[in-house]
This record gives structure tokens, C-alpha cells and sequence, in this order.
């Protein structure tokens, strides 16, 4: 098993610039921020990724103004990301 | 007013929506037949689910030479494209999809349905807590590059994803403390005529079995999840066998039971299913004019019976003959999916609706204790939005099927959440 060099791009997270890993896509850069609430629920409650391929839609957050779902993003540089 | 959202469109021969190993075998015989092949995919590159491409280079030499073969083949991938919605258009079909922001439309007489299969997820109480996840979920997001490194976990559910998921995170340091199956032994048992006569899956599976123990798992048959214990993020998660009680610390759990076809797309242009797969001739043909459909939605029953079916899909929709090899491998495939099926099959203490203050629907928010058993799916979304919600039942509507016998509700585009100013913009209406 051979890795990637790892790069690294900052990202707007929430107001603050947060330097993460180039990953292959916003969810798994936000986990590895330690974002663990990506949205809140209805109800209020916290909610993070489920299925990781796109499908139940509880990763989403807003880049750059517009809902995405984080799991199927893919991460660049400048983005701007506020959780919900 | 047309917004500033360009909308491309394309006529083709054949058109392959999903590129996992069923649409990338289509694909690639079809056009290795001298067709004009468009393939649409929601992902970032080609391989679906199974062959998704990873940060970390694996050695899978199958993913690799379809790959390859596929990009020699001139079939052309359009990736990033989500389908939203498919209708006829004279002879052909148009099939309309959102792809980078803008619209793209391709058109084309023969349709090749390669759309797979989804987790199927059961309600538990805490299972909404953010490090609750699917296992093909946490797999998928290791793979985008999740660190998982010391992390504790429990892996949970049901089916042949468990052993593999656990083997994946253990190898990305996760600690793989538990995996519980909820089958109990003498079903898995009953596995080994089906898996005697695939030698090779054998060796997976011991191959799997192996890269967890080694890090001090424990594999569990008969074992499910009871309940989730966390504030903001999971914390605990007991286990239960339906007699004892096992209470363990974690960081992640990853939890599933089995796949689902996913069969919004074909329902939506009216292909029958049959017990809840889509059924098919043998060149896949759907009793649907220039629809064919291959792979997880005829029947989870895994990459091997999806290449056959692909392939067979291919040929037949580029009208060449198809190889005995191939019918032969997807009778073999299919046999498999069955005894897998039949093994994992659900134990009744899962299939009772959970406790009422569980919530069931996530994206509205709706707890079992609304749901009244006597309901259908659709009187279930009017009365309290169960499945109304952006996912469009896609978690809730198998769940709800499972624990309350809700039949799927009748399925409309837009198939998925799309911007008006692509649902508005044709370009066949410029």
C-alpha cells in the first residue's frame, strides 16, 4: 500500500480559516477537523455523515452559499463551509 | 427568463446511467461493438461504490483491468452527473441530469440501468448520532480519506460488507474492538455448500477474518445492536443477543443490515419488480421498451453477477450475440446472492417496530410512536412528512417497509434535490 504526499489546503470553516488535509472529498475533511455535528436535525439535534455515498443527505452543509452534501464534494482550496 | 446555467445535450446509441461494474461491463462491450455509448455517474471517477477510487492505492487487479478496458473501449463518462429524471422522447429515451451546476440532457433509443444498491438502515434508539454510520459508509469515507486511526469501533448489522469493513478500518488503525452479526451461526453455516463451490470468495473471507482478528476483534454471530448512548456524538452502544446485555465503550458505529436495491429510477418510468427486484429477460430487458437494467437491482448478488450482467446488457443492447461464459457466471452469481440472502436473513426480534420515542424518518424528525401500523407509505407522508424529507425516503422507506409493511410509494421526478434553474433550463426548448 503506497500513500499519497500529503498536501494540505485551507478551507472556511465556520468563519476560521482551518488548514486540513487534501482528501478526497469535504466530509472526510471535516471529520478529520473534528467536526462531528455537520447539520442540526428538524428537532434541533446533531447530525453527521451516514451513508457516505450521497444518498441520505445528512451530510449537508453550505459551500460557497449553496447546500451540498459533503460526502460526494470534493475539497478545494478557498472553499467557504459554514455547518448547519 | 433563462438563468446563466448552460444545458448540453447529446444523442447516442446507447446510454448506461451508473458506472460500477455492471454500467462500466455494459459500457465497455457495447461499445467495444462498434455503439455510441454515453455513460452517466453520480461519483467523482468511475467504479461505483465498490470500485471507488481510493487515497490509498489498492492492488484489485479486476477494478483495474475493467478500468483500463473501459477507457480504451470510447465509451464516453460524464461523472458528477445525478439523474433526476428519465421520460421518452419519440422512439428514444431522454434521460436529464445535473452535472457541474448545469443541465445535460443525453438521449438515446436503448437504456442500459446500472444504478446498484444502497445501505439498508434500521431504526434503533440513537442510531442519529453523529459517529453512527452505515458500514459501506464509514468504508466509502476511509477511502475519501477519514482518519481513522485509534479510533474504537464497533462494526454491527448484517451481511457479507461486516468482515471487509472491519478488516479496512482495522488496517486504517482503527481498533476494531467487536463485530456483531446478527445471523445467528447455523444460518451462516448453511453458507458453505454455496461458498464451496466459489473457492475464492472462501479465501476473501478468511482473508478479511484475519486482518481483524490480528488487531483483537471478536466476531459475534447472533449479536445486534439494542441501543446507541451519546450527547452530541456516540459514546457507548450495547449489544444484545436477546438475553444478555453487553454495554461497550466506542468512538464509531458502524452498523447496517444488508443491501437495497436502489429502484427509484426504474419505478419512475414504470419497469416492474418482482419481490422487490427488477425483473429481467435473459439480455436484461425489462418489459419496458430499450430499457435494460443489470446488476444489484435484479438481485444483490455481488460484483461477479453484476460484470456478468453488464456484459450480457451490453451485448444485447448492441444486438451482438452473448457468450454462454457470461450466462453461465451470472446463474453462478445469482446462486451465491440467494444462499447469501437466505443466510443474512433478518431475525424477527429486528423486524418489530422500536421503542416510540425512536425516531424513524430522520430528515423530518418522525419517531415510531407516529406512525400508525395501519397506514400505507403515502398516508405515512401525509400525515406526519415520514419520507418527505431531502432523502425522499431513500433511509426511512425500506425501514418503514421492514418494521410496518409500508409498500415503496409511487416515485416522480425530480428524482433527487436539484436547483430550479437547472429543472428549468431545456435545451431541447432553445
Amino acid at each position: 500500500m503506497t500513500r499519497e504526499p500529503i498536501e494540505r489546503v485551507r478551507i472556511q470553516l465556520d468563519g476560521a480559516a482551518v488548514d486540513v488535509a487534501s482528501v478526497g472529498s469535504l466530509a472526510a475533511a471535516l471529520l478529520n477537523a473534528g467536526v462531528a455535528s455537520f447539520r442540526q436535525s428538524v428537532r434541533g439535534e446533531a447530525r453527521g455523515p451516514l451513508c457516505g455515498m450521497g444518498i441520505c443527505m445528512e451530510c449537508r452543509v453550505v459551500v460557497d452559499g449553496v447546500l451540498r452534501r459533503a460526502c460526494v464534494e470534493p475539497l478545494r482550496d478557498g472553499m467557504v463551509v459554514e455547518t448547519r | 427568463m433563462r438563468a446563466s446555467v448552460t444545458a448540453a445535450a447529446v444523442r447516442c446509441d446507447i446510454a448506461v446511467i451508473g458506472a460500477g461494474p455492471a454500467g462500466l461491463a455494459a459500457a465497455t462491450r457495447a461499445a467495444e461493438a462498434g455503439k455510441a455509448v454515453h455513460v452517466l455517474d453520480e461519483g467523482l471517477g468511475p467504479g461505483g461504490q465498490i470500485w471507488r477510487p481510493a487515497r490509498v492505492a489498492s492492488n484489485n487487479s479486476a477494478a483495474e483491468d475493467w478500468l483500463a478496458r473501459f477507457r480504451r473501449s470510447g465509451a464516453m463518462l460524464h461523472h458528477g452527473a445525478a439523474v433526476f429524471e428519465m421520460h421518452r422522447l419519440g422512439a428514444a429515451w431522454m434521460i436529464v441530469a445535473e452535472c457541474g451546476g448545469s443541465r445535460l440532457e443525453v438521449t438515446a433509443p436503448q437504456v442500459i440501468l446500472a444504478v446498484g444498491a444502497r445501505e439498508r438502515f434500521l431504526p434503533f434508539p440513537g442510531w442519529t448520532l453523529p459517529g453512527v454510520l452505515g458500514n459501506g459508509g464509514a468504508q466509502a469515507l476511509v477511502k475519501q480519506g477519514w482518519n481513522v486511526e485509534g479510533k474504537r469501533v464497533v462494526v454491527a448489522g448484517s451481511g457479507p460488507l461486516l468482515l471487509p469493513v472491519a478488516a479496512t478500518l482495522a488496517k486504517a488503525g482503527a481498533r476494531v474492538a467487536v463485530v456483531a452479526e446478527q445471523a445467528p451461526m447455523s444460518a451462516l453455516r448453511r453458507l458453505a455448500p454455496a461458498l464451496a463451490l466459489r473457492p475464492g470468495k472462501l479465501w476473501e473471507a478468511a482473508g478479511y477474518r484475519r486482518a481483524f482478528t490480528r488487531c483483537g476483534a471478536r466476531y459475534r454471530t447472533g449479536w445486534w445492536v439494542e441501543r446507541a448512548i451519546g450527547s452530541n456524538t456516540v459514546a457507548e452502544v450495547v449489544l444484545t443477543d436477546g438475553r444478555r446485555r453487553e454495554t461497550l465503550s466506542c468512538d464509531l458505529l458502524c452498523v447496517s443490515y444488508g443491501l437495497v436495491p436502489n429502484l427509484e429510477l426504474p419505478r419512475s418510468i414504470g419497469v416492474a419488480s418482482r419481490a422487490g427486484y427488477v425483473a429481467v429477460d435473459d439480455g436484461q430487458r425489462t418489459d419496458v421498451a430499450g430499457i435494460f437494467v443489470a446488476g444489484e437491482p435484479c438481485g444483490i448478488a455481488g460484483v461477479d453477477a453484476a460484470l456478468a450482467e453488464g456484459q450480457i446488457a451490453g451485448l444485447a443492447a448492441a444486438g451482438r450475440p452473448v457468450e454462454g461464459s457470461l450466462r453461465r457466471a451470472r446463474r453462478r452469481g445469482r446462486s451465491l446472492g440467494a444462499a447469501m440472502e437466505a443466510a443474512f436473513s433478518l431475525r424477527p426480534e429486528l423486524l418489530r417496530p422500536p421503542e416510540p420515542t425512536t425516531i424513524v424518518c430522520r430528515c423530518e424528525d418522525v419517531t415510531a410512536g407516529e406512525i400508525d401500523p395501519a397506514w400505507s407509505a403515502r398516508q405515512a407522508k401525509l400525515s406526519c412528512r415520514a419520507g418527505m424529507g431531502p432523502c425522499q425516503g431513500r433511509v426511512c422507506g425500506p425501514a418503514l417497509e421492514n418494521l410496518f409493511g409500508f409498500a415503496p410509494d409511487t416515485v416522480r421526478s425530480p428524482l433527487q434535490p436539484v436547483a430550479f434553474s437547472t429543472l428549468l433550463t431545456s435545451d431541447s426548448e432553445n
